[in-house]
């Protein structure tokens, strides 16, 4: 197996044995994006010479014999990527937008601080849908990702790069934002390990914001065991973001192999009502027959306002874009407003409206109080059970161009995703599957702060599946 | 031309920047007068791209404070919005502000108003609608020069420089229902919230600083018909930074839109700006041009919840306001009205004072005449110790007692019982004046002011 290939934990055990350097290591990942990247197009910034210096100050630490400083420093020489929302001090962040083509933050977002700080190597920062609007990759001012699955498919957005690079083997993790899907839909359609953790467990502070409500800073993985690993680190109050509790952070490898025996696993009848593909239903039973054979107890349970999700979403989204995004006016940093481009002119126009004089009591304050009954649906799951399952998304990839001048059949590839988002709850996409060769992946949700449940059910199901070993094939 | 009198019907917002040690929304210290530009910054404040707003506790805790000063509700939860717009000093392209949970509710303000024909005092309140805390914007320079002009061929161009050491330092708005109907009564209550605010310590509110800026709404109304008539117009007026300028802009707008009612038009919904060089209120934007701000709930800052506790607790923390201290002061020292107004004005007087009456109790001396002395004397405070008033004032009320008949004969009989001085200092020896003067201090049973005794002796003995 080569380097790039290791989960991070192998990537532990090889750099604490001595097995590799992190230099070797990270060297693997940069020729693994130097050989693919110019097609998979993941990257918007590689900082090649940054990462050779990290990976050299960790193997410094590392034949230093730090042993001890092994459990502060858990990504100690670990190649991981931002997506390149995340602010990075004196590295370009573009939020995938030509308005910030040649934008450098003066500071670190508190989550690559925090990375940072446990010894990560930063290999670069990965292509998104500009502004994270899309769920594809495609809408990126810095040309479409590919799926390295299949290089005519879309990997899935926004956290396009993130995902594709890491299915693809270029570095070991990656950071993503999921506002409503934008971690877990890539993560399936790329075979990965996605995480939108609760909201306010993980600091905004220093990501640009999408819509800051749902606004989710998470991760993606090759395992959910990993998913575990980068959440201790990232999780956690920041003095910066009023929106983080000061609730204690667990140790989230802990119960990983608890099992999930005598569990009570729900299933959402409305998610598998209309729309959805016959073989990604099949995909599902599959999941469900599993899940029983592994003792969880499953459970048919009611959302009832799931059908007002994403209208309800398509009102609170926007809204919070068109004020987000009016700090872009070219006056302190960035180009000027002639550089947004149609979607994010289209979220802004959405917005700008539905919160105008006259309307705002009709959409805005309307989808407000829906966004509370999707929540207390979620509340209500949670009295019966434990956790909930449910496909990540309705259909597995499409064709890069497919969707790309209708917007709405674009917005409903969300219709799974967006109510964790509204509800402010977990949710954990782990792979399923595949269909015609094309990734699937169902996802673990549970109530507020239950990340460690998540990864508890997501490390059984994946231990029985094991469809994380499965690799794209990428040809050159 | 109509004949019609007309009422003037005036509201008022007003902002008080608040004193915090650090900024609304992040660390950076809020002290930037006369700073240089652009050095009390951060990715907060300058909105850059992923920052985020962080609530300072002081000044929410010190907006509630206002609004208890003012006698408002506090509702116990409260929280912040966005008002969009887009102006180059506003960093984020919204100010954090607060819509319809505003801090602080429904409140008064008691005022006292002069009349001029009766020469008394009127009383009349001004009711509060509310008092929210929002965030200032930086401030805009405007020049004219040739930097970086890229208009060709022309050298000299008009620039705008923005200074972000005043984005997001603390704002209190203080908005009171439209119930003023002159120019003195809107200043007689600016004069009141800025020492309300002054005792409180929250804020220096130095109009000429920018710290109290207001905005007044003017509209006239028929008097006939008070109680029936809709006011279908209002004139907010900006640009007003000093006390003298108030009067001088609302009494320009009420002539304005008093001439304009009178050749029956309706004077046009609008902001004007008050132009000192001109003299007169300038239209800036009318109705159509008016912001639609799409105020929406903050989705950064969670909302404000407080404990009843925790309002006692800030309550507690309010010393004797201003009015409480005049009723006081007139009850437990015996002053007039007039005394006590001045000496209440602002606190470090009236701390003055009432250190001075304690002292001074130990020394006979009535606080009427410290009153008098602190009022009439013009006494410098700052340099001027409350223990050393009273030994001056003890001094000269001695010296006072010069005229007394008792001083008057002993000075008489030194001087029959001394001849040879008396003729000594004739012939011009000094210290023969001096060893008279010390003779009539030593036979005097108090403390004599000698400077004062020796003048008065100069003259007797010419
Ligand atoms: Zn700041």
């Amino acid at each position: 197996m080569k380097l790039n290939e290791l989960t991070i934990t192998e990537a532990r055990e090889g750099l604490k044995n001595k097995k590799f350097s992190s230099s070797e290591l990270t060297r693997a990942c940069l020729e693994q994006i130097e050989k693919h990247d110019a097609k998979i197009n993941a990257f918007i910034t590689v900082c090649k010479k940054q990462a050779i210096e990290q990976a050299k100050e960790a193997d410094k630490l590392l034949s230093n014999g730090a042993m001890e400083q092994w459990s502060n420093l858990p990504l100690l020489g670990i190649p991981i990527a931002l997506k390149d929302l995340y602010s990075t001090k004196d590295i370009k962040t573009t939020a995938g937008s030509k308005v910030l083509k040649d934008y450098s933050p003066v500071y670190d977002a508190t989550v690559v601080k925090k990375l940072k700080d446990a010894g990560a190597v930063i290999i670069g920062k990965t292509n998104l849908d500009a502004w994270a609007h899309g769920s594809s990759g495609e809408n990126s001012d810095f040309g479409p990702t590919k799926n390295p699955w299949n290089q005519e498919y879309v990997p899935g957005g926004s956290s396009s790069g993130s995902a594709a690079a890491l299915a693809a083997d270029m570095y070991l993790a990656a950071t993503g934002t999921d506002t409503g899907g934008s971690i877990r839909l890539p993560a399936s359609f790329c075979n990965l390990v996605g995480l939108k953790p609760t909201y306010g467990r993980v600091s905004r502070y220093g990501i640009i914001a999408m819509a800051s409500s749902l606004d989710s800073i998470g991760h993606l993985a090759k395992t959910v065991e990993d998913s575990a690993l980068l959440l201790n680190i990232t999780a956690g109050n920041d003095v910066f973001d009023a929106t983080t509790p000061k609730k204690p952070v667990p140790d989230y490898q802990k119960g990983l192999q608890k099992g999930i025996k005598e569990l009570k696993i729900g299933i959402p009848k409305e998610y598998l009502q209309t729309g959805l593909d016959e073989k990604v239903k099949e995909n599902f039973e599959d999941t469900k027959r599993i899940l029983s054979r592994l003792g969880a107890n499953l459970i048919e349970v009611s959302l009832p306002h799931t059908e007002y999700a994403i209208a309800c979403y398509y009102i609170i989204q926007p809204a919070e874009v068109s004020s987000n995004l009016e700090r872009y006016d070219g006056i302190r940093f960035g180009n000027d407003r002639s550089f947004f481009t149609d979607e994010a002119k289209r979220r802004i126009m959405l917005g700008t409206f539905t919160l105008s004089a006259g309307y705002y009591e009709a959409y805005y304050k309307k989808a407000m109080q829906v966004r509370t009954l999707i929540k207390k649906d979620f509340e209500d799951a949670f009295v019966k059970v434990d956790a909930l399952i449910a496909p990540v998304s309705p259909t597995p990839s499409w064709k890069l161009g497919e969707k790309v001048d209708d917007p709405l059949k674009m917005y409903l590839s969300d219709v799974f995703t967006v109510t964790a988002n509204l509800a402010g709850i977990p949710a954990l996409a782990v792979p399923s599957g595949f269909i015609n060769g094309l990734p699937v992946g169902i996802q673990i949700l549970g109530p507020q702060f239950s990340e460690e449940l998540l990864f508890q059910v997501g490390f059984a199901y994946e231990q029985a599946t094991e469809w994380y070993k499965r690799k794209a094939i990428l040809n050159l | 031309m109509n004949k019609t009198k007309y009422q003037p019907v005036i509201g008022l917002e007003v902002h008080v920047e608040l004193k915090t040690k650090s900024k609304m929304f992040c660390g950076c210290s809020a002290q930037y007068f006369g700073k240089e530009p652009n050095t009390h910054v951060c990715p907060v404040c300058l909105g850059l791209p992923g920052a985020l707003p962080v609530p300072n506790n002081k000044a929410m805790e010190w907006c509630v404070m206002i609004g208890l000063a003012l006698n408002c509700k506090i509702p116990l939860v409260s929280k912040f919005d966005r008002k969009n717009y887009f102006y180059p000093d506003l960093p984020k392209g919204y100010q954090i502000s607060q819509y319809d949970e505003p801090i602080a509710r429904n409140g008064s303000l008691k005022l006292k108003i002069k009349n001029e024909k009766l020469k008394n005092n009127l009383e009349k309140t001004i009711r509060i609608r509310r008092v929210h805390l929002e965030e200032d914007t930086a401030k805009l320079i405007h020049q004219f020069g040739n930097q970086k002009s890229k208009i060709k061929n022309q050298k000299y161009e008009e620039f705008s420089l923005i200074d972000f050491n005043r984005s997001g330092v603390p704002l209190v708005e203080i908005v009171s229902e439209p119930d003023f109907e002159s120019a003195l009564e809107v200043v007689e209550y600016l004069k009141k919230l800025q020492q309300i605010v002054r005792y409180l310590d929250v804020s220096n509110a130095d109009m000429e600083k920018g710290e109290m800026r207001l905005e007044p709404n003017i509209s006239l109304r028929e008097i006939s018909n008070v109680k029936f008539q809709i006011i279908n117009y209002k004139v907010e007026v900006k640009n007003i930074n000093s006390f003298r300028f108030v009067e001088k802009a609302i009494d320009y707008e009420l002539k304005r839109q008093e001439e304009l009612l009178k050749r029956e038009e309706t004077p046009v919904q609008e902001t004007r700006g008050w132009d000192e060089n001109k003299q007169k209120t300038i239209s800036q934007r009318s109705k159509e041009e008016a912001h639609d701000y799409r105020y929406f709930p903050e989705p950064d800052i969670p909302p404000v919840h407080w404990t009843g506790n925790q309002i006692s607790n800030i309550k507690n923390q309010i010393e004797e306001l201003p009015s409480e201290k005049l009723e006081r002061f007139k009850k437990e020292y015996g002053l007039n009205d007039y005394d006590a107004e001045i000496l209440t004005r602002d606190k470090t007087t009236a701390d003055y004072f009432e250190e001075a009456v304690k002292i001074g109790a130990g020394h006979m001396i009535a606080p009427k005449q410290i009153a008098n002395v602190v009022i009439n004397k013009k006494i410098d405070i700052s340099s001027t110790l409350p223990a050393h008033l009273i030994t001056q004032i003890a001094s000269s009320k001695q010296t006072a007692t010069l005229s007394d008949e008792a001083l008057e004969k002993i000075i008489t009989q030194i001087v029959d019982e001394n001849p040879k001085a008396v003729e000594d200092y004739k012939k011009g020896k000094s210290n023969a004046l001096m060893f008279l003067v010390g003779q009539v201090i030593r036979k005097y049973p108090k403390k004599i002011d000698a400077g004062g005794l020796r003048e008065r002796m100069e003259k007797m003995l010419q």
